[in-house]
């Protein structure tokens, strides 16, 4: 017997009896296409919205909480910034270039359907290991189109990550981020515009093709199997000359006034774009399929309908500004049309040919889609008892060093970052290779700092950890230098959430970052759900990524991550424990992935957040790092890199040396400040309660560990800056 | 009393992207920026034309192959043949190329990927409007980024670029010495920016606009845009 439609547009038989009851009718096949792209998991969240609302939204900086396109937030001066991460996985698993390249096309038309100009990019990637040659192939194929594409709208790519994990090899993770500014009165919302009845939505940019029909159902919300190139015609490709286009068109009409409301198209296409635009302005719409304008004849209302075709925006324009707006799309060479009209009432009619082919209330499709508790069960931990710190090391900590500042997750990406133009806008303070990115707030003084953090391994070993540590470390980039970290998007990458343990390690995961969230006054104002990253039964880590924007009140006191000059004290803020479970170095040097993460006092965390803002801010700090992966060792050897000056230190306590050196233990950073100030930082250190230990001094050409091993700055670097291009198969 | 700023036109093509950026170091280095538009066909009576960086058009085809045939391009002509000084900033400069008024031509990198970083060039002759005050042999930090910057030129074209001194910058080494590792593209002879005979009109790959503010970046652009905008004066 044939598979039942709906079954095959990925809906259940429940959901096919709530769609009927939502009608009180049987749907037809157009409706039915409609209902599958928007009660998909990719739009309507429907396993996660359970636990998602479990996360603190609210603060007093927020201006846009989640359920927007953006999040936005109030960095004063009368001025938001709006941020959002996304991901584009699946596509990037089977076409990696226009994969990559339309995910930065889809984040940054979010950013500007909220009325801001999209002012930084940053791209978060996981993959899996690069001897590999199809990994290093997908890696390639992600990082050129996330320069092809960015490289030509004009929007810096300034930082994200790479991270490479075993469980990564058949699904890599493609998450990007993209963050704009816009004057505060002038956000694009729900509540700011008012929709009238009687306006028209006016639809500009691309053409509507069949590209990416099913693009939310087939590919994003079903695990990738055997077979999966089958799906590529489902990838859609990328025209980033119409996105560049699509935002200066766009946001002179948000400058000019001319605006009731403003839409991206991207999941679920026209469906989505026009359900939402209605549903949220509690209107209907009378929408005419006759009036789009299409790339090929022929094409039938579904596809027209659920066409994810790139680069196209909706506007909703009263009457009387019809004719500036679509002024200004001329200007900019692009084609728009009048597609539907506004209605009272709340139902969205669709017409093909004269006839009516869809009728459906707004709201139904774009908030009514179901929500599934579904089952959970939790996963063994690993004991505290397996953790590396207890296996006996007579390695020699030199090579050690040596070896984990070659692993891909903690050597120089320069390979990766100088693809991506990180310059344009000409207002990057602080680009990718840092803590966090620095951009300046144009015509102020004030700065942004952003980082995006994912700790998979520690997520593998214990989800909340993973989650909290994600977030901490996310605040502590942003802190150190010098910025008060102020809210939170993410992107949360998961496998199957239809098996259990998944859906266990995904409440865990909102759980751990809703409260390191909720302890650091960082709300979540949005994100996006990646689920079925898995093939097989072999999941990814649960992993969510983390996207922290801070705030500096003057960009000129940004802290870099240096060793700028001789003769400055070391500090470590922040206490270390025998915490190697899940760090580099375990992986790296012994070869395990076992034991716990470290253990997280979020309390701490905070006070070292607030000391560094605070030495920042009196000027006190010459150099900060963050003391994550690799732990105090790397640390110091990339502050001595990036400044170009050694260092002599003694290994503080009484920790067997690699545990001293390699341990990842959270709440602590590296600072040097000049000799006569260092008294200032261990009162202000105290005050704050968290603990500061003098440990050496910078200087020289040379980097000594007291009894234990020297070496000097270059070879360090050579090792640092060689092994990512080594490792993708370069002869350096 | 009112003082005569110089004024520069700065284009704006559709899929151009550092446009605002060189309109801001004009307004930083002391001059009057004035936006131009693809389409028009005035020069609103500049001293001096700037054909910014991005991608005109998409550069779905040759770089800068579609922006030649713009509106404001005879303009342009017509400007350059008078004498008037124009600068082609990387895209702007593959439109330079691709429009016949520079020599030469630019292909992908030879490492075949898109490259943004800080290099340095080496002033090879002071006879344009951006050298003019500058010292032979300076040396300069200013950033790069393109995929297409590769520079060539046949072997004719070529002879008669060095034979009369067509280059003016060389990517080099921090002593100004020229080899492989300060050439980010693989360009002949490290050539980072050519001029035209008569000197007035030139092109080059590294962004001088994105070195102007110390905050940002390196200041190698800052001499040559006080160069131009004095000799864009001299004109008025």
């Amino acid at each position: 017997m044939e598979e039942p439609l709906h079954r095959a547009l990925g809906l259940t038989d429940d959901e096919l009896g709530r769609i009927g009851e939502a009608l009180g009718r049987d749907p037809n096949r157009t409706e039915l296409a409609m209902y599958a792209a928007m009660w998909s998991e990719h739009c309507s969240y429907k396993s996660s919205r359970v636990h998602l609302r479990s996360l603190p939204t609210e603060g007093s900086a927020v201006l846009v909480g989640p359920g927007q396109d953006a999040g936005a937030v109030d960095i004063g001066d009368g001025l938001a910034v709006v941020f959002k991460m996304e991901s584009h996985s699946h596509p990037s698993a089977i076409e990696p270039y226009q994969g990559a390249a339309t995910g930065v096309g889809g984040i940054v038309r979010d950013i500007v359907s909220m009325g801001a100009r999209p002012v930084a990019l940053l791209d978060p990637l996981m993959f899996g290991p690069l001897d590999d040659e199809r990994n290093r192939w997908l890696l390639s194929g992600v990082v050129a189109g996330i320069g092809g594409y960015g490289n030509c709208i004009g929007v810096p790519t300034v930082g994200g990550e790479i991270r490479v994990a075993a469980p990564h090899a058949a699904n890599p993770s493609v998450d990007v981020m993209c963050v704009g500014i816009a004057a505060a009165d002038r956000l694009m919302t729900a509540t700011s515009h008012e929709v009238h009845a009687g306006s028209v939505m006016l639809l500009y940019g691309a053409s509507t093709g069949r590209d990416g029909i099913g693009g939310v159902s087939v590919l994003a919300s079903a695990t990738l199997d055997e077979g999966a190139e089958a799906s590529r015609p489902s990838v859609q490709i990328g025209d980033p000359f119409a996105e560049k286009l699509l935002i200066e068109a766009s946001l002179e009409m948000v400058e000019r006034d001319l605006l009731e409301g403003l839409q991206d198209l991207g999941g679920a296409g026209i469906t989505c774009a026009v359900s939402e635009s209605a549903a949220r302005a509690t209107m209907g719409a009378e929408l005419d399929l006759d009036a789009v304008p299409l790339r090929v004849a022929g094409m039938e209302p579904f596809e027209i309908l659920t066409s994810e075709s790139q680069e196209r925006m909706l506007a909703i324009v009263a009457p009387d500004r019809l004719d500036a707006a679509r002024a200004v799309c001329d200007r900019w060479g692009l084609a728009s049309a009048v597609i539907a009209r506004v209605v009272e009432g709340g139902m969205l009619t669709v017409r093909h040919g004269g006839e009516v082919v869809a009728e459906v209330p707004a709201r139904s499709l774009a908030d009514d889609g179901p929500a599934y508790r579904r089952p959970i069960e939790p996963e063994d931990l690993p004991e505290a008892h397996d953790d590396p710190s207890f296996v006996p090391f007579d390695g020699d900590e030199h090579e050690a060093l040596l070896a984990v500042l070659a692993s891909p997750n903690v050597a120089d990406k320069r390979w990766v970052f100088e693809q991506y133009d990180s310059l344009v806008q000409g207002q990057t303070v602080v680009a990718a290779g840092s803590d966090a990115a620095v951009i300046r707030v144009p015509d102020t003084l004030k700065g942004i700092a952003l980082s995006t953090d994912g700790k998979g391994r520690y997520g593998h070993l214990d989800p909340y950890l993973g989650a909290a540590h994600a977030v901490a470390e996310a605040a502590r980039n942003v802190a150190v230098t010098g910025a008060v970290p102020l809210a939170i998007t993410n992107c949360l990458n998961f496998g199957n959430p239809e098996r259990p343990v998944v859906m266990w390690q995904f409440a865990e995961s909102v759980r751990g970052m809703a409260d390191a969230c909720r302890a650091f006054d960082t709300p979540v104002t949005g994100g996006n759900v990646s689920f079925y990253n898995e093939s097989g039964d072999s999941a990814i880590w649960p992993t969510p990524v983390i996207g922290m924007l801070g705030l500096l009140e003057d960009y000129r006191l940004r802290v870099p991550t240096g060793f700028g000059r001789a003769g400055l004290t070391i500090c470590l803020l922040g206490e270390t424990f025998a915490e190697l479970g899940g760090s580099e170095f375990a992986e790296v040097v012994l070869g395990v992935i076992a034991g716990r993460p470290p253990a997280i006092d979020l309390v701490r965390e905070r006070a070292l957040h607030r000391l560094l803002h605070e030495a920042s801010a009196a000027d006190l700090l010459e150099a900060a790092h963050d003391c994550g992966d690799g732990g105090l060792a790397v640390t110091l050897a990339e502050c001595a890199i990036a400044g170009r000056h050694g260092f002599a230190i003694s290994v503080p306590g009484d920790l067997p040396p690699h545990v001293a050196l390699f341990s990842e233990s959270a709440s602590r950073a590296v600072v040097a400040v000049a000799p006569e100030r260092a008294d200032e930082l261990m009162r202000l250190a105290t005050d704050h309660g968290v603990p500061c230990a003098a440990i050496g001094e910078t200087g020289g050409p040379r980097v000594a560990f007291d009894g234990l091993f020297e070496t000097t700055v270059d070879e360090l670097r050579g090792v640092y800056e060689r092994a990512f291009p080594r490792a993708m198969g370069e002869a350096v | 009393m009112t003082i005569d700023l110089p004024r520069i036109g700065v284009v704006t093509f559709p899929g151009s992207l550092d446009d605002r950026d060189a309109l801001r170091a004009v307004t930083t280095m002391g001059g009057e920026a004035v936006p131009l538009w693809h389409a028009d066909a005035d020069l609103r009576g500049v001293d001096a034309v700037i054909l910014p960086g991005g991608f005109s058009y998409g550069d779905y085809l040759r770089c800068g192959a579609i922006a030649r045939f713009a509106g404001v391009m005879d303009a342009v002509r017509a400007f350059a043949d008078r004498g008037g000084p124009v600068l082609g900033i990387c895209n702007g400069f593959q439109i330079l190329c691709e429009s016949g008024l520079l020599p030469g031509a630019l292909i992908r990198n030879r490492s075949l990927r898109f490259v943004c970083r800080i290099v340095r060039v080496r002033v090879e002759t002071t006879l344009t409007p951006v050298t003019a005050d500058l010292l032979p042999g300076e040396v300069l930090d200013i950033p790069v980024k393109h995929g297409e910057g590769q520079f060539v030129a046949g072997p004719t074209d070529l002879e008669r670029i060095e034979g009369e001194a067509l280059v003016v910058f060389r990517y080099c080494g921090p002593d100004g010495s020229i080899d492989e590792a300060g050439n980010p593209n693989g360009s002949t002879n490290a050539i980072a920016g050519v001029r035209n005979a008569e000197g007035n009109v030139v092109g080059l790959m590294p962004h001088p606009e994105h070195a102007v503010d110390p905050d940002v970046g390196p200041t190698g652009g800052q001499p040559l845009f006080a160069s131009l905008l004095a000799q864009a004066l001299a004109r008025v």
